[in-house]
């Protein structure tokens, strides 16, 4: 699930972003819109537990991360959150397995390369293991990314703009896909995008619309 | 794949900067550890060549040769000292014990010293095959002598003037091989030993007169004359020895003495400029290395700034990548401690190899000083300070800014 509650947040030198309160519960997706400006990686952020919660609560996965401290937040990250970034971040100097096998390292564990193969499987890219990322079509590295962000069946699936450069049926192919494993690994998705081809790919969504802070555009 | 295994990975992923660092490191380790062990190796065999010996008494000439000539057999003699002196030297109440040494010819370039038996004592050298030498006209062989030349027992051997081995062939008076030494790791190893009287015999049916004849060249003039001696080695029964003696001696017309204490703490000095010199260069070496590990991983940092925050989003907390950076470093120098020990073992007994075919010091490179220890433990604590900065800015990334795409 997903709670928040007075939530807003402050950079140095700029306006203080404010964001909606919103409530949704671990059976469904969540869709986080807004335009450019309005938070929405800050927001991010805070949900992975990057940067301090520094007023309101926030509740990811049943856990309040306002007050918790960065090293608990770190193993917490490890465990709970499966992140595909929207650049994907995979590593050009490591195979398809070590880039999976880094999700273990990061967190301290020992690597389940049973895991890994039988994620490699699901998502039909059993094939590419043992090349490095510049060798993959940008469809196949999505698939990489999201096998990274589901080795350790996250609660939350957290995906940055999957389709921002997709064509509409490739857009729509990665969505499904998207809701399928978040479904298999019993996560919840929690989508970041200003696409509306997501959206009309989710009508059953829970929405959490930004705004764009106030006096920002001066 | 642990964190040393990604560490590894992530080294290996720019090979080319991989290598030259490893390159650069393992040169200053070989040449540290090389000067490491050939230091304390020539150091350890001249003090065990030393074997107690508290005097060199010989011809007047400068105390560096005597003691070169006398003790290592490195130098040529300054001359010759007549027989009486070992008998004086024996008689003077300071004196523990006084060894005579006949010297001026050798065999196939290795010197033959007319001496006593007690001379094996000195050094604890005892022999493995054979007997000591019996009448004059037997010698017992040294190690690497015997290893060289194999001649077998009871083989003639014809010794030659001077002690360069291209010198006139004493081909009347014939020695015969009896004896072959163990190896000592001492002089001996390299000395053809016999009694003083064969040396006095060779020379007797040159110059029966016993007065030495003008002779062509200037290493010729050293060789023992009957009834002459080149060098004796005393031996002190009291440390008030050491005021007396020398003075007593230094008195006597045509005698020289040399403490070899001093002398060898003078030749160490010598040398020692030198290895300090190349000592500097190679610290200089390690201390340029440990910047390039540096800069490496400064590069290796920014390079990878993405993919440490990537980790950073899949829970690595800011203290495992400044551990990963530092295990990057540790990676190399490890691969260059192996490189550089076995290279400066190899450059150690490849200098062994050739002091052994010019009949000189023994130096092998199967051999470890605790120094090395030392030279072990400082590489690593260098590339921990080479990563500790590249460490702290890994911890220190701005994740969220990282994983945000370019907009």
């Amino acid at each position: 699930m997903l709670s928040l509650r007075g939530l807003s947040h402050g950079y140095n030198g700029a306006a203080r972003l404010t964001f909606p309160d919103f409530e949704a519960d671990g059976g469904a997706s969540v869709v986080l819109r807004g335009p450019s400006g309005s938070g929405k990686s800050t927001l991010i952020a805070l949900a992975a537990g990057l940067l301090d919660v520094q007023c309101g609560s926030l509740r990811v996965a049943g856990v309040e991360l306002a007050g918790m401290a960065n090293r608990a937040r770190d193993a917490w990250r490890a465990e709970t959150l499966g992140v595909v970034p929207q650049r994907l971040h995979l590593s050009p100097s490591l195979t398809v397995r070590d880039n999976l096998a880094l999700a273990y390292v990061s967190a301290g564990l020992l690597v389940d390369p049973l895991r890994i193969s039988e994620l490699l499987a699901t998502l039909g890219i059993s094939a590419f293991g043992a090349r490095k990322p510049h060798a993959l079509s940008v469809g196949q590295l999505q698939r990489v990314a999201l096998a990274r962000a589901l080795l350790r069946r996250p609660a939350v699936l957290l995906v940055d703009e999957p389709t921002a450069y997709l064509d509409d049926q490739t857009a729509i192919a990665v969505v499904d896909l998207l809701l399928r494993e978040a479904h298999r690994a019993d996560s919840m998705l929690l989508l970041a995008t200003h696409d509306r081809r997501v959206l009309d790919a989710l009508p059953e969504a829970r929405v959490l619309a930004l705004r764009s802070a106030p006096s920002d555009v001066a | 794949m642990t964190l040393a295994g990604l560490a590894w990975r992530y080294l290996w992923a720019r090979p080319l900067s991989a290598v030259l660092n490893l390159a650069l490191l393992s040169l200053g380790v070989a040449v540290l550890t090389f000067l490491l062990l050939a230091g304390s190796q020539i150091e350890r065999a001249l003090t065990r060549d030393l074997a107690g010996i508290d005097l060199v008494v010989g011809a007047k000439g400068s105390p560096m040769q005597l003691l070169l000539a006398g003790v290592f057999h490195l130098d040529v003699p300054p001359g010759n000292i007549p027989g009486t002196t070992l008998t004086r030297l024996r008689g003077h109440p300071m004196v523990a014990a006084a060894l005579p040494l006949a010297l001026g010819d050798s065999l196939r370039g290795f010197r033959i010293a007319g001496t006593e038996a007690t001379y094996l004592d000195w050094y604890g050298a005892s022999l493995a095959e054979g007997r000591l030498w019996g009448v004059p006209m037997e010698v017992v062989l040294g190690h690497s002598v015997a290893h060289n030349l194999r001649l077998a027992m009871g083989t003639a051997v014809i010794g030659s003037h001077g002690l360069g081995g291209d010198g006139q062939a004493h081909e009347a008076t014939p020695y015969v091989v009896v004896g072959r030494l163990q190896r000592c790791g001492c002089v001996l190893d390299r000395l053809v030993l016999t009694a003083v009287e064969s040396v006095w015999a060779v020379h007797a049916r040159i110059d029966p007169t016993g007065v030495a004849t003008p002779r062509a060249n200037a290493v010729a003039e050293v060789d023992a004359g009957p009834g002459d001696l080149t060098i004796v080695l005393v031996r002190y029964k009291t440390p008030l020895a050491a005021a007396v003696l020398p003075r007593w001696v230094q008195a006597q017309p045509g005698l020289q003495a040399a403490s070899p204490a001093l002398e060898t703490a003078r030749l160490f000095r010598l040398i020692g400029v030198g290895l300090d010199v190349v000592g500097g260069f190679a610290v200089l070496l390690l201390a340029m290395s440990t910047l390039s590990i540096f800069v490496a991983l400064v590069h290796a940092v920014r390079d990878r700034e993405s993919d440490l925050a990537m980790m950073r989003m899949l829970g690595a907390p800011p203290a495992r990548l400044a551990a990963l950076v530092a295990l990057e470093s540790l990676w190399l120098a490890l691969l260059a401690l192996c490189a550089g020990l076995l290279l400066g073992h190899g450059l150690a007994e490849g200098l062994g190899r050739m002091l052994a075919n010019q009949r000189s010091l023994a130096i092998t490179g199967f051999a470890w000083t605790s120094d090395e220890l030392w030279c072990i433990v400082a590489m690593l604590v260098l590339a921990l300070l080479a990563a500790a900065i590249p460490a702290w800015r890994a911890g220190q990334l701005e994740v969220t800014q990282l994983l945000q795409a370019p907009r």
